[in-house]
């Protein structure tokens, strides 16, 4: 007698790919395999559905036909290891990177670094932001702020901020940069989650508050990738955006 | 049975929440998917907060795999638990089905044969689920697509072992009824005639799709149409049967408007304010 265990193997087998399990009937045998196939199907367009959620943009760029070919090989090698959906597709940016149809078009991969962070963003903890009126009031030397947990910074190698935005209700015109871009991703007051290109010394200064160090030398060490910088008008968009949050009290 | 009320309620799709809120009250529960507020914060707890305050709550779990083997994921267990000591639904639910094998996830409710083997597991799962949640949980019926070879108990005798070893209450899909014994050529009036009807604290309706089979129609439970008429006709038998029950109207792809799912749950909600008389006349 077959185990349980073997069953769901076998079952788990056949799902993608595998020879009808022993023991699968139906109400006319010779429709088993038909009937079978509902699960696979469910399964294949389940997935793929989610990925498509995750993954707007790089629908958008491959086309509906394209990503769906593609999200079966994805699929395929990358199931989700937890019932949390959201948690899975961190792969698909390497897997873009790797897919040998795509090597024409290598700047996928940060596209889909950008969406994933999205997703993260939009499900990160809350965390309430600092009242204006301790910003403008503090002393900058000494205020230590924090960041809210969806704010993420992301390097890239390709100028995916701009493709991103470019592939975004409205924004049918915007100019593609030619470099490599870095992404601030977050979660604002109203739970959007925006996408913008920052310098690499705005990115230093969002590392720096990161860490809890204070205002004025936050500001600083952005000044040290660039003796230009003027940390104003990051400050302005991460205070309207609802991201900034008092520090933890440093001991 | 649970704490939900003997009303209508609708599955939460974050979609409609903006309609809700700006009609009239139109159901008395929601029902959410566990899975979908696992996640630590933003707009989906800020908005399941909101209906919280208003509305009753059943949270069904979607991804626990009771059927499974032996040993439920204790990660998710505790998923569960976080989720239940945040919004203390007044029910919470899962399926008799398995939808992880090993490490992976397969994002679907599957089938498993009925034996005494299995019953064991699943009871066993049960137990500790039980526990660990220290609650009373219900279990869903499912829709099946195949039969397995190795089956040698009942669908509606495996649930009513299952209630008595375990003490859980039962979620009926009476959509789910209509798909299997439609797909397994059963009549499904002697499925709920056979049903442990007494330990129902919930009922689920949905809509199905249909696919044509030589040996004649293969139902899918698809949950993007409304709930068919066969499917009324077999809900207004069981709460002829029963009175009045937690009502809920399942609509997941496909999403209609708002008023036209709140449309459903009116239907739902005069079949049980005519204690089911009415449908029953009619067929």
């Amino acid at each position: 007698m077959t185990s349980h265990h073997e069953t769901l193997a076998a079952f788990d087998r056949a799902l993608t790919g595998g020879p009808l399990p022993k023991g699968i009937t139906a109400l006319d045998p010779s429709e088993a395999e038909q009937r079978f196939n509902v699960y696979r199907n469910n399964m294949m367009v389940s997935l793929t559905e989610a990925l498509n959620a995750r993954y707007p943009v790089i629908r958008r760029l491959v086309g509906d036909a394209f990503f769906g070919a593609m999200a079966r090989v994805f699929i395929e090698h990358h199931k989700p290891t937890s019932p949390v959906l959201q948690e899975w597709g961190k792969e698909f940016a390497i897997f873009l990177d790797r897919f040998s149809p795509l090597k024409e078009y290598p700047y996928l991969g940060d596209v889909a670094r950008i969406e994933y962070a999205r997703g993260v963003a939009f499900h990160a903890a809350d965390a309430e932001p600092i009242a204006a009126s301790t910003l403008t009031s503090a002393n900058p030397e000494t205020l230590r702020m924090g960041l809210h947990p969806s704010v993420q910074v992301l390097k890239l190698r390709y100028a995916a901020v701009s493709i991103w935005t470019r592939n975004q209700p409205g924004f049918e015109t915007y100019p593609i940069g030619h470099s490599g871009e870095i992404a601030l991703v977050l979660r604002d007051r109203i739970f959007d989650v925006p996408v913008a290109a920052i310098s690499p010394a705005e990115a230093e200064m969002i590392e720096a508050l990161r860490m809890g160090r204070p205002l004025a030398s936050a500001a600083a060490s952005g000044s040290l990738k660039d003796p230009m910088f003027n940390p104003q008008p990051l400050l302005v968009s991460l205070m309207q955006a609802g991201v900034l949050t008092e520090g933890s009290p440093k001991t | 049975m649970t704490g939900l009320p003997a009303s209508v309620g609708v599955g939460f799709k974050p979609d409609h929440f903006t309609a809700i809120r700006n009609d009239a009250r139109r159901v008395d529960f929601f029902e959410i998917h566990a899975e979908n507020y696992m996640g630590a914060g933003g707009l989906p707890h800020a908005q399941l907060t909101a209906l919280r305050d208003d509305y009753s709550l059943s949270v069904h779990g979607v991804g626990l795999s009771i059927g499974g083997q032996r040993g439920l994921d204790a990660d998710h267990l505790q998923r569960l638990k976080t989720v239940c000591d945040r919004y203390q639904p007044d029910s919470f639910s899962e399926h008799l089905a398995w939808s992880s094998h090993g490490a992976e996830y397969l994002n679907d409710l599957l089938p498993l044969p009925y034996t005494q083997e299995t019953l064991q597991t699943i009871c066993d799962h049960i137990d500790q689920v039980q526990e660990v949640l220290g609650r009373k949980m219900l279990l869903e019926n499912p829709s099946t697509y195949v039969l397995f070879e190795q089956s040698t108990i009942s669908e509606t005798d495996f649930l009513k072992a299952i209630v008595q070893r375990t003490g859980c209450g039962l979620l009926l899909d009476v959509n789910n009824v209509f798909v299997s014994c439609t797909n397994h050529g059963q009549d499904p009036y002697d499925y709920i005639a056979a049903f442990p009807m007494t330990s129902v604290g919930e009922i689920h309706l949905g809509g199905h799709s249909t696919e044509e089979l030589p040996s004649g129609p293969l139902l899918i439970d698809a949950h993007g149409s409304p709930v068919a008429d066969p499917v009324w006709s077999l809900f207004s038998h069981v709460i002829g049967q029963t009175g009045a029950l937690p009502t809920l109207v399942e609509w997941d792809n496909d999403l209609p408007d708002w008023p036209i799912l709140a449309a459903e749950a009116r239907a739902a909600a005069d079949i049980l304010a005519q204690g089911g008389a009415r449908l029953d006349l009619a067929s």
